[in-house]
């Protein structure tokens, strides 16, 4: 098992050295000369050329990759063109309400998407399943800010239940933290809800005609029990894949959903850092959401082993 | 775990999600199997309204009742009327006509996207597939660029690079390339070891032709499944770049720029970004329908398990 994860770990590394060289090339080798768009357009050529020599962009390009890197591994994300504080820090001021958001979305996703998807799959082909089916098709197509708009007009403007944007530290008290993640929650998990609830219908579909199911129901366990620990709990495999996938999935969500209930996270630190084209802060999140993403599908894995002990490595 | 359990998982995951990763090559499907599936209710409701929404795209000029980008000061923010069927928006310009020039910007976005994630998905996965020695570098790339979140690489791209029509599709279309590559390459990989694919070879096909007429075929069913998925993501997302001011340039009328301008006077008028939310939404579930009953049509195992 830990020489399973540490095996595991280990090849992660070239997969994050193929993000670093990725997002590397985009940043080197889009036209566009990244000396240039520091300068701003009045910049005169001399000060073309001194930018270009403090950011080392006239050493040749693999050296250029090989000293981003030396200080990637230090930890050192570089320092922002605009407010000239450190990406980290930047980043750590900014990733509370993005946790946040994320934590109540895959909770709340999970809580209500599982039970929905086996009771779907229990009675299959009656209304329940077709509205399940139905709803996980409309819940990939809506797009998130539509979905936010209309729970804003819905709740906040029209009935005026929930304020409207904005976000509130837990230390301000618990319910106004809660309060302004509601409306977001409820937007983006539309479709973390129909893609967990569609895999776990599948999934548990597949293994209703096992021979343990029937087993199960001769020895007179009640349908609950049946579903919970013998069907679900077979299926469970490919749903902790989508819930992992999701979560990877779910760092665009939040790009666009902090955006529309204007939450000061990551997401909105994203789009704020592109329209000032402050390069390192676009790079240090680029890298820091891929090295999310890969650990993520690590944790996933190494989960596999605890929810299914026929799965050894 | 070990590799049957993880072949089985992504086959089901990627299936359901976005992609159908189909190992066994297509075999011929009965017309029957195919007309059942695409006859279903829905599936024809969502083939109707895709057409009608290429139609309003072909004939926009015809439909519209004035021009997409032409300002009127003295009409700012009206509500639905005879003269603005849709209303105005913050420049006094017909929301109607917007509306529909944009299905154009949407839809061009989505074919553009589909196609070119298509045609190099299929050059790259193919020769993943075949020439074993360049597998594990196209792989190791694909990866690389799998776990960057598409929305951030595409908005990088596009600050990088300026945003034009041309640049956003291009932005939009890097990031689905490796599900399409990882697709092909499986595909391929499944039938290298067939009987009729070691006896082309034992009769000397040449190279071109043994992977033309004998590998490549195989692909065309769960590429033109891939492909609407393809379509459909890549509307949303270049109306997620539109909606956040990082797609394409404002003066263009797409659906993600007509919401993305909506959002000041969105208490005011909700309809700013409802109306072509709502455009948006159809044409995306009519593609994801489509898409599923592709999918089922063309794989009659994977359409029992769905």
């Amino acid at each position: 098992m830990w020489t399973y994860i540490a095996r595991r770990l280990a090849a992660t590394v070239p997969v994050m050295g193929m993000v670093a060289l990725v997002v590397f090339a985009i940043l080197h080798l889009t036209p566009g000369d990244p000396a240039a768009i520091i300068a701003g357009d009045s910049a005169t050529v001399a000060q073309l050329d001194q930018i270009r020599i403090h950011m080392g962009l006239d050493k040749p390009m693999y050296v250029q990759f090989f000293l981003w890197l030396v200080q990637l591994l230090h930890g050192d994300l570089g320092v922002s063109l605009i407010s000239g504080v450190s990406v980290s820090g930047m980043i750590a001021g900014r990733v509370g309400p993005t946790l946040a958001l994320s934590t109540t979305i895959i909770v709340f996703s999970v809580i209500v998407a599982v039970p929905l998807g086996v009771l779907a799959a229990w009675r299959q082909g009656t209304l329940v399943d077709r509205s399940v089916t139905a709803f996980s098709v409309l819940g990939f197509s809506v797009p998130v800010f539509v979905n936010g708009y209309l729970l804003i007009l819905l709740f906040s403007v029209v009935l005026g239940w929930l304020p409207v944007q904005g976000y509130k530290p837990l230390s301000a008290g618990f319910w106004p933290f809660l309060q302004r993640l509601i409306l977001p929650t409820l937007a983006l998990s539309t479709a973390y809800i129909a893609l967990i609830a569609r895999i776990t219908r599948t999934s548990v579909l597949e293994v209703m005609n096992e021979d343990y199911i029937r087993t199960a129901r001769a020895k007179g366990l009640n349908e609950c029990s049946v579903l919970i620990h013998h069907a679900l709990r077979n299926a469970s495999v490919p749903i902790i894949t989508i819930i992992g996938l999701g979560i990877a999935q779910l760092i665009s969500g939040v790009v666009v959903t902090e955006s529309v209930f204007n939450l000061p996270g990551l997401g909105r630190l994203v789009v704020e850092a592109v329209l000032a084209r402050d390069y390192p802060v676009i790079q240090g999140l680029i890298l820091l959401f891929s090295f999310a993403y890969i650990l993520i599908n690590l944790l996933v894995d190494v989960l596999y082993t605890l929810v299914d002990p026929r799965i050894r490595y | 775990m070990s590799e049957d359990v993880e072949r089985s998982i992504f086959a089901l995951v990627d299936s359901s999600l976005e992609t159908q990763v189909s190992v066994e090559p297509s075999r011929l499907v009965p017309l029957v199997h195919l007309r059942r599936t695409l006859g279903a209710p829905p599936v024809l409701m969502a083939l109707a309204l895709l057409a009608i929404i290429a139609l309003i795209a072909i004939f926009a000029p015809l439909l519209a009742t004035g021009n997409p980008i032409a300002i009127d000061p003295s009409a700012r923010l009206q509500h639905a009327s005879s003269a603005h069927w849709l209303g105005t928006d913050a420049f006094g310009r017909d929301m109607y006509t917007r509306i529909i020039y944009g299905s154009r910007i949407s839809l061009l976005v989505g074919l553009g996207a589909s196609l070119t994630s298509v045609v190099l998905g299929l050059l790259m996965g193919t020769i993943a597939g075949y020439f074993r020695l360049l597998d594990s570098l196209i792989m190791r790339i694909m990866d690389g660029v799998m776990a960057i979140p598409g929305i951030l690489l595409a908005i990088a791209l596009v600050t990088l690079s300026g945003a034009s029509l041309l640049t956003v599709v291009v932005a939009i279309t890097i990031p689905e390339i490796p599900r399409v590559v990882r697709l092909v390459r499986s595909v391929i990989l499944g039938v290298r070891n067939e009987p009729y694919v070691e006896a082309a070879i034992a009769l000397g096909t040449p190279l071109p032709a043994l992977l033309l007429r004998h590998m490549v075929p195989n692909t065309v069913a769960p590429l033109i499944v891939q492909g609407t998925f393809v379509f459909a993501s890549a509307m949303l997302t270049e109306a997620g770049m539109g909606f956040l001011g990082v797609g394409l340039p404002p003066e263009i009328p797409s659906w993600g720029n007509i919401m993305a301008e909506g959002r000041t006077y969105f208490q005011l008028m909700p309809g700013l970004i409802l109306y072509a939310g709502v455009f948006l939404a159809l044409t995306v579930l009519s593609i994801n329908v489509l898409g599923d009953a592709l999918r089922d049509a063309l794989d009659p195992t994977l359409s029992r398990k769905l």
